[in-house]
């Protein structure tokens, strides 16, 4: 069973479908019970930063409990920025710190939000990446955006180059929409599942 | 600085009427041609980049039966969906969020009540509020357009420029810009008035209203700076017409998802 974490940061039902459509067991849960049994992990999440705030209030040990024992996680959007320190877009809203650096918003002068179709640049040797074409199209919908990391394992650019998704051992996260991005998107969320 | 890479949409609009597509369909290879589902699954396949369905049902009974095509749509499509048509409060659009739209769109609801922008955009975030604005300038300039709402039978007196910086100012996410003076003439969509609304705002504009030829498109996407562009029947010509527009515009220079 993978669990859908929902912390009331929207979107929800797209990843869940798109789950179902490959046919796995899903629960979209805020219960730590659940997550505690659950086999993978999947945080999905739009909108502003400082949802994460309740997703640590109660639900921030059992994820990292869970990750340790080497559950694959997969963060989409928000829930990849959650990954990082922090965000700009709430200072007060810390993160989970897994993975170095903070979460800022695009540069003045360019368009924001970055909404649409746009290309990833794929490094080698990514598992949740695994038959992807380099320069594959997926969909994004965000006004911020985390830096390029030693565990960027694609990249995309809009004012800049910023993490499309960043990979270590089994803890993955996506900026762009997987269940949004068409049979690309559907072919990462398999990835996830294999594992 | 904007980026090259972040390719311009084409989103195909689909005219729903108590579940069923009502215009101009000739998917020849569909089993059923008037059914929603089927019909965005075959526009996703052939490369359509996001899905707008638009309920035009007038009736109370209608309604109900458009929360059931929505979610049975939504479980067709695996890229972005967007519903509008009849959206009047908060609890309407929830009803078609959890029905498994992506997006919203209202018109004649946010130039009644504006605050509904807002309220739909702090529950669900502005990624999913699209605003949509019927704009009509007969001969004057494209800064004279005035908004329109009730299907483009009644005028509001708002200057359709204004209203696109007041709808972003309110936490619209997208605009949808539909020009009555094109729509339905297939004579090309309105360069002028999609540029002046791009330059007044910072969030995507999307053109709607007069496409017929894919060098529309080229025009929309250049002169006319909109970042997606909308049409309903210039696809219902079957699925080929997609890839070959899709095509001419990659060819053009335009940054397309394709192949996809």
């Amino acid at each position: 069973m993978i669990a859908i974490v929902d912390y009331g940061a929207g979107n929800i039902s797209s990843v869940n479908k798109a789950l179902e459509h490959l046919g796995v067991t899903t629960s979209v849960t805020s219960a730590p019970d659940t997550i505690a049994v659950a086999e993978k992990l999947v945080v999905p999440g739009v909108g502003h930063f400082s949802r994460c705030q309740s997703l640590n209030q109660t639900l921030r040990a059992p994820l990292l409990d869970a990750i340790k024992a080497g559950k694959p996680f997969l963060g989409i959007c928000v829930g990849m920025q959650w990954l990082f320190e922090g965000s700009s877009e709430a200072p007060e809203t810390e993160g989970a710190g897994l993975f170095p650096g903070k979460v800022s918003r695009f540069p003045a002068g360019v368009k924001s939000p970055h909404v649409g179709w746009n290309q990833i640049d794929i490094g080698a040797g990514s598992r949740l990446l695994r038959g992807i074409p380099d320069c594959a199209f997926v969909y994004y919908t965000h006004s911020y955006r985390a830096p390029v990391i030693g565990e960027t394992v694609a990249s995309s650019e809009y004012g800049g180059v910023f993490s499309a998704a960043i990979e270590r051992d089994n803890v993955f996260g996506v900026q762009f929409h997987p269940e949004k991005s068409g049979t690309i998107g559907l072919k990462i969320l398999e990835n996830f599942c294999a594992l | 600085m904007p980026s090259e890479r972040l390719t311009k949409r084409i989103i195909a609009c689909l005219d729903v009427d108590a579940g069923r597509v009502v215009k101009g369909v000739q998917f020849l290879e569909l089993r059923d041609a008037g059914d929603p589902g089927e019909l965005a699954r075959a526009h996703a396949a052939a490369g359509a980049d996001e899905i707008v369905l638009l309920d035009i049902t007038a009736t109370a009974e209608g309604r109900k039966t458009l929360i059931e095509t929505v979610h049975r749509t939504a479980r067709e499509i695996f890229v972005p969906f967007a519903v509008g048509g009849g959206i009047r409060t908060l609890a309407d659009a929830a009803q078609v969020f959890e029905a498994g739209a992506d997006k919203i769109s209202i018109n004649s609801a946010a130039v009644a009540h504006p605050g509904l922008i807002a309220e739909i955009a702090e529950r669900f975030g502005s990624q999913a509020v699209v605003v949509a604005i019927d704009a009509r300038r007969g001969r004057r300039p494209a800064e004279a357009a005035e908004v329109y709402v009730a299907g483009g039978r009644e005028a509001t007196g708002r200057n359709a420029i204004a209203w696109a910086h007041e709808v972003e100012e309110r936490g619209a996410g997208e605009i949808l810009l539909t020009s009555m003076d094109r729509d339905g003439t297939g004579a090309g969509f309105d360069c002028e008035l999609t540029a002046a609304i791009a330059a007044t705002v910072s969030i995507p504009v999307i053109a709607s209203g007069g496409a017929g030829t894919p060098q529309h498109f080229l025009e929309v996407f250049t002169r006319g700076r909109a970042d997606a562009a909308l049409a309903a029947s210039i696809f219902h010509f079957g699925t080929h017409a997609l890839a070959g527009l899709k095509q001419t515009l990659v060819e053009a220079g335009i940054p397309m998802r394709w192949p996809c």
